[in-house]
């Protein structure tokens, strides 16, 4: 774990001490609104439907127990008690007052944590794969390049008024589990010939205009990362579009440009860039590298987990569809569910996140990870030790066995906080949730992603589902859209949409009906829904999805 | 052709906490949507909204909102203002848990 070094903990508490300076000229009437937004967007800090909102980064999604413990204590102390996790390895805030954010703040600071450029155009938190450093497939662990990336992109002064927000997120595994192809830039640690490198791709995006990010450089040496993600950077902050905020994504610009151009003009930009890089970025880099070196891990047996797995069918379903594949022998990558059926997708309250941090403490090297589909996860545990963590994930509401089943949904606030969207999206996801479960469906269904956005922005990643759904306002009534096939992994794909969408009301028997057929047409248990989908297309589902509701209007 | 005025509330949020907040008749701030004052003519509510605006040390992002007369006072003709005045869905905080 990075922890602060004395430049990075002077310029936290500066900036800290500037906004609450701020905030007070705020409030004594010496700024203006106009004045204040974009510095109290700087840090974070937004206006929401029914309040001020918080958003805190949780670079490449990493905690340790003492980062938790303080987050718990910001959503007893200044919120409502609870927090909730987001599609970015964020934590918001919902209900905070104005005069309290600069004491929140400073309680982030002493636990090495802010909200600086969690929002406005600048380049944001940056995002890994949230089984980085533990995960089988990996090649090397992506997060100490995720944090030379926020280090570098801090303050960054040629970036601090792009044309638009910007967006990277990094993997360390060919098995992408961090939607690079869906970001700004998206990096791979690729190995050629011996040599660690990377593979970036650039132009990807949700949002009003998706797009699947392409392959500008197949390597990128570690000496040459930086200035080469520089050079992308700069030459989208020129050529970027600031005359239409639809149009002022890299994604457009490359689009526009057409990727072999932007590759020859961020070539030419590299070779300006790349002499003024003197090497202290690459020894920062493997000083970096030192504070995640892994933990060492215990060799002793796994007996017990063996007898609870026999014995006890409720932890074997639990362990069945929550672990992941560790690269050490005997150990366990533990994901804990924050989709309990019928609550909301990504929160947690203060209790459980304290919780979550006691067993990080005693049982998992101390470290949690927060997954960009909103669950939580403990990445080095011990086998033995599963069958005790499973016992007080139960206690706490947080031993639902449903990960990448239908209920673990990915819903963005949508219009129950959100000042941009333009329908609800939580109710829909525990109404999903709460109707497969009384199905007891979705074991058999199997791998099945559901991604919900409450409007076009698509923080929800509703386009990259394997089941999309798009909240909208049609003449004012909340109407929902279906996109199938999306995925939003090294395969990525946009979703097709099925046709005209659903109200509040008609969603949730639409989403059954696409189930229902998939039940029928998979050849066997044993082929998902997205290979199903790929193997037979939109036709048969969109039948089940209109025509049978055409049936039944008609009797 | 211009579209017809509708009744409007003068609504915006709370400087400090961020609540909801409308306009009455008398100048005052409510939570409360049934108090706040129903402006039936375009020429008014502009008017309102610009007296809203020039309050910038009580609330923040002054805006004219739909609202329909009733016995119980102006109420919301879209779900966005009826989620404002309520709160969210998903827990019983915001508005429904203060208010009543």
């Amino acid at each position: 774990m990075y922890s602060y070094s004395e430049f990075d903990a002077a310029f936290v508490a500066e900036r800290n001490r500037q906004f609450r300076a701020q905030v007070e000229r705020r409030i004594d009437g010496s700024l203006t609104e106009d004045e204040f937004k974009p510095l109290r967007l700087m840090n974070g800090l937004y206006l929401q439907l029914h309040a001020y909102m918080l958003r805190v980064a949780i670079p490449y999604g990493t905690l340790d127990s003492r980062k938790m413990r303080q987050l718990a204590l910001l959503a007893e102390k200044w919120d409502k008690g609870y927090g909730h996790f987001t599609t970015r390895q964020n934590i918001q805030y919902n209900w905070p007052e104005l005069r309290d954010v600069p004491d929140m703040l400073d309680a982030l600071a002493e636990v090495d944590m802010h909200a600086i450029q969690t929002s406005g155009n600048t380049i944001r938190n940056v995002t890994a794969d949230h089984f980085a450093g533990a995960a089988a497939d990996e090649i090397a662990d992506p997060r100490p390049v995720a944090e030379l990336l926020r280090q570098w992109s801090t303050d960054h002064p040629e970036f601090q008024f792009l044309p638009r927000k910007f967006k990277i997120a990094v993997t360390g595994s060919p098995n992408d589990r961090a939607v690079i192809k869906a970001h700004d830039i998206g990096l791979q640690i690729v190995e050629r010939d011996g040599e660690i490198g990377y593979k970036v791709i650039v132009g990807g995006g949700l949002g009003r205009t998706p797009m699947i990010g392409k392959v500008i450089s197949e390597f990128v040496s570690q000496d040459d990362l930086l200035p080469y993600v520089e050079a992308i950077v700069s030459v989208w902050n020129l050529l970027g579009r600031r005359d239409n905020k639809y149009k002022s994504r890299i994604k457009i610009t490359v689009h526009e440009h057409g990727i072999e151009d932007i590759r020859a003009r961020v070539e030419e930009r590299f070779k300006v860039i790349r002499p003024t890089f003197s090497g202290i970025d690459v020894q920062l880099f493997e000083d970096i590298k030192a504070a995640f070196a892994p933990p060492s891990f215990r060799d002793e047996s796994a007996a017990i987990y063996e007898t609870a797995y026999k014995t006890d069918p409720i932890f074997r379903s639990w362990a069945d569809v929550n672990l992941a594949q560790h690269r050490a022998p005997g150990y366990a990558i533990v994901q804990i569910s924050l989709k309990a059926h019928g609550e909301t997708p990504g929160d947690a309250t203060a209790e459980q996140m304290r919780v979550m941090a006691d067993l990080a403490e005693k049982y998992g090297n101390d470290e949690l990870r927060i997954s960009h589909e909103q669950n939580v996860i403990l990445p080095h545990v011990h086998k033995s030790d599963l069958p005790a963590i499973h016992a007080e994930l139960k206690k706490h509401g947080l031993a639902t066995a449903n990960i990448g089943l239908i209920s673990d949904i990915i819903a963005c606030p949508g219009m129950d906080y959100c000042a941009l969207a333009t329908a609800r999206s939580i109710p829909i996801a525990q109404e999903i949730a709460t109707r497969f479960d009384e199905l007891k469906l979705e074991h058999e269904i199997g791998e099945l992603k559901i991604k919900i956005s409450g409007c076009i922005n698509a923080c929800g990643h509703h386009h990259v589902g394997h089941i999309g759904i798009l909240g909208l306002d049609r003449a004012g009534v909340e109407n929902y859209q279906i996109t199938l096939g999306g995925d939003h992994t090294e395969t990525a794909a946009v979703g097709d949409r099925t046709g005209p969408g659903f109200s509040a009301d008609e969603i949730i028997p639409a989403i059954e009906r696409i189930v229902d057929a998939y039940l029928e047409l998979r050849t066997s248990a044993e082929e998902p829904f997205i290979d199903t989908y790929r193997r037979v297309g939109m036709a048969p589902f969109k039948a089940a999805l209109y025509e049978q509701a055409e049936a039944y209007a008609a009797e | 052709m211009a579209r017809a005025f509708t009744p409007k509330v003068v609504t915006a949020n709370a400087l400090i906490e961020g609540d909801v907040v409308y306009q009455t008749a008398d100048d005052r701030w409510t939570r409360d949507l049934s108090e706040a004052e129903l402006i039936e003519e375009e020429g008014l509510a502009n008017l309102r909204l610009a007296q809203a605006e020039g309050q910038p040390e009580l609330v923040v992002g002054a805006y004219l909102a739909d609202a329909a007369p009733s016995e119980d006072g102006p109420q919301p003709t879209h779900f966005r203002e009826e989620f404002r005045r309520t709160g969210p869905s998903n827990y019983f905080h915001g508005k429904q848990a203060e208010l009543n």
